[in-house]
């Protein structure tokens, strides 16, 4: 058995647990551990993502009970794709976070490290309960790190926040337990078994229990029309925050398409597939209310919020789609749409602090201190996740357009990607042309950006570059993922066929 | 029995989504606890409902299924820190933005509409 899969969520807690024993310690020691642990946990993230490649499912029973009885991590391409994004994300944003972002309170690392915490375990569990104590862990942190710093704005954001996630919370506690009554199990492999002998008398309640999962999973993923808490919360939130939470809609996205190729699939009998045909027109509506939003945004971090709802109205349609090429893209749209909206914020953080009194107001305020330097960061980000060449938003948009078969879907696909990308092109020069050039006539007093902050940016913009001309490897990779996704029996005979270690005894 | 049961979450519910729909933060927690209660009953039943039997095998005759019972626990430990959580929130939100109005409004003419 290979205990490296659990490393992902054990390391990122006893990190946490040693950063809140370290309380009042001095700050530099709190980023050292915290900074140490993030690139630890990258190593680790990567060679799962290695082991995964080759397409062996590794099975991790904790506590040695074998499925479907305990509760078993699972390794797969998927899973091990989304642990590595997220590593990804976080040590960017723990590194610009260490550059002095971090204040006013020094709890921010431990935080950020519980939060990890539980999104690799919802990445990595194979239990539809688990899945959802691992959702409370990283939902209790995301209130926490909303929170971070106070202020009557991010209060009243946060508030909605909380508020809607509880109720989506007890939404989900309603499907597991109808989904128990119905399969008598939790285990997602042993659940799509069960699934797919479900009788005509208890469709409608699979049915059901299936839909509100998805209610559930789409406020996680912020889809219309539960997505009105996202631009709030992640314009009010400290710039590292709002970097780490673009891996928050992801889970949603993740929890969709485990759920509905795996137990709800094509294998699925009755209910085989029942989540596309909604998902389909929400995913356009949801592209469609983003570039809106972003369009009619007043302010650059809010308009970049939106940007974060349009990458998930597109992700959505791919995963509507629902053939290997197009869960491919979705996925490959999925690594590039993460770190380039971190980056922006990141970035927009940046920004915001050479601006004076203006903040992130889109209106002429007094010239930036590095106007050249920032305005060419802020011009590539925007082409990246605008998604124009030679960038990874074009590669992924083309894949995506490329996976529409012919038919009536191909043409609202192609329509609103185009006339997203074109609305969104709109929006940034807006934003862009009035921050960097419409400026007044004086330099705001301010210091100039923190050169390990810059850099942080700047190497995460590089990895846009890294994906488009390094593709080759990587599409390889999601083509694979996709094709092990679509044959989700390779999936259910990894889990239920794992032995438990011999001679290791529960008495 | 199954249909008090069924009742009794079907009126905790919709008591619940009632308050949970109201404009303040007071009625929206005691809302969530209801809807708690409910969910929390809800899975107690999804292992059918055996009264008086063990949750062990082979002590009586038949049995009742234990893991909604753990479920439940679980449950109940989450809903309970997040409510508390909520509400230290909804007491920090009435500090800040002077109202216990969910949107923060300002003017008292806005709260009262």
């Amino acid at each position: 058995m290979n205990h490296l899969i659990i490393a992902p969520v054990l390391m990122p807690l006893l990190t946490a647990i040693l950063l809140l024993l370290g309380t009042g310690r001095p700050l530099r020691i709190q980023r050292g551990i915290s900074f140490i642990s993030i690139c630890l946990q990258l190593g680790v993230a990567t060679a799962l993502l290695l082991s995964a490649a080759e397409g062996t499912i590794s099975v991790y029973a904790l506590g040695n009970w074998e499925a479907p009885f305990g509760i078993v991590l699972v390794l797969d391409r998927l899973s091990a794709l989304m642990v590595f994004v997220t590593a990804v994300l976080a040590f960017f944003s723990l590194w610009y976070a260490i550059r002095g972002n971090d204040k006013p309170a020094d709890s921010l690392h431990s935080v950020v490290h519980f939060l990890i915490m539980g999104v690799n375990g919802a990445f990595l569990t194979g239990d539809l309960f688990n899945l959802f104590v691992f959702f409370e862990v990283l939902l209790i942190a995301s209130y926490t790190l909303l929170l971070h710093g106070g202020g009557a704005a991010r209060i009243k954001s946060g508030l909605h926040y909380v508020l809607l996630n509880l109720v989506g919370s007890s939404l989900f506690l309603i499907a597991a337990a109808l989904l128990y009554g119905l399969t008598g199990t939790l285990n997602m492999a042993d659940m799509a078994n069960k699934v797919a002998q479900t009788t005509a008398d208890e469709a409608p309640l699979m049915n059901a229990a299936a839909l509100l999962l998805l209610v559930v999973f789409g406020l996680k993923a912020a889809m219309v029309p539960l997505y009105f808490w996202l631009p709030r919360a992640y314009a009010s939130a400290s710039a590292p925050v709002a970097a780490v939470f673009c891996i928050m809609t992801k889970i949603g996205i993740y929890a969709i398409i485990r759920m509905y190729t795996l137990v709800f699939g094509d294998e699925a009998g009755v209910v085989a597939n029942l989540a596309q045909p909604w998902l389909w027109p929400l995913a356009l509506v949801t592209l469609g209310f983003g570039v809106a939003g972003a369009l009619a945004a007043r302010e650059l971090r809010l308009q970049i919020a939106y940007l974060v709802v349009v990458s998930v109205g597109t992700m959505m349609a791919g995963v509507a789609l629902n053939t290997e090429q197009a869960l491919s893209a979705t996925l490959y749209y999925l690594m590039h749409s993460t770190w380039i909206c971190g980056a922006l914020f990141l970035l927009a953080d940046l920004i915001v602090r050479q601006r004076g009194a203006t903040a992130d107001r889109i209106i002429t305020g007094p010239a930036l201190r590095q106007p050249v330097k920032l305005g060419a960061l802020f011009f590539i980000a925007a082409a990246a996740i605008i998604g124009m060449p030679p960038l990874s938003g074009f590669v992924g948009k083309v894949l995506l357009m490329q996976s529409a078969t012919t038919d009536e879907r191909t043409f609202w696909l192609w329509f609103m990607l185009l006339a997203a990308g074109f609305v969104t092109i709109t929006a940034l020069s807006r934003s862009g042309s009035t921050i960097f050039w419409r400026t007044e006539n004086r330099v705001a007093k301010v210091d100039k950006a923190d050169r390990g902050a810059l850099l942080a940016v700047i190497c995460m913009l590089a990895l846009s570059l890294v994906l488009s001309f390094g593709g080759n490897p990587v599409v390889r990779y999601t083509d694979a993922l996709a094709q092990q996704l679509k044959n989700p029996a390779i999936y259910t005979q990894a889990v239920l066929s794992h032995k438990a270690i011999p001679g290791v005894h529960h008495d | 029995m199954e249909v008090l049961v069924a009742v009794v979450i079907a009126v905790l519910t919709s008591c619940g989504v009632y308050l949970l729909l109201r404009g303040r933060t007071f009625p929206i927690i005691l809302g969530l606890t209801l809807l708690t209660y409910a969910v929390n009953l809800f899975i107690f039943m999804s292992g059918r409902l055996n009264p008086g039997k063990s949750t062990i095998i082979g002590v009586g005759e038949g049995y009742t299924d234990p893991l909604p019972q753990a479920l439940v626990l679980t449950a109940i430990v989450i809903s309970f820190a997040m409510t508390a959580f909520v509400m230290v929130l909804a007491l920090r939100a009435r500090a800040e933005l002077g109202n216990d109005h969910v949107d923060g409004r300002i003017k008292v003419e806005d709260v009262k509409s």
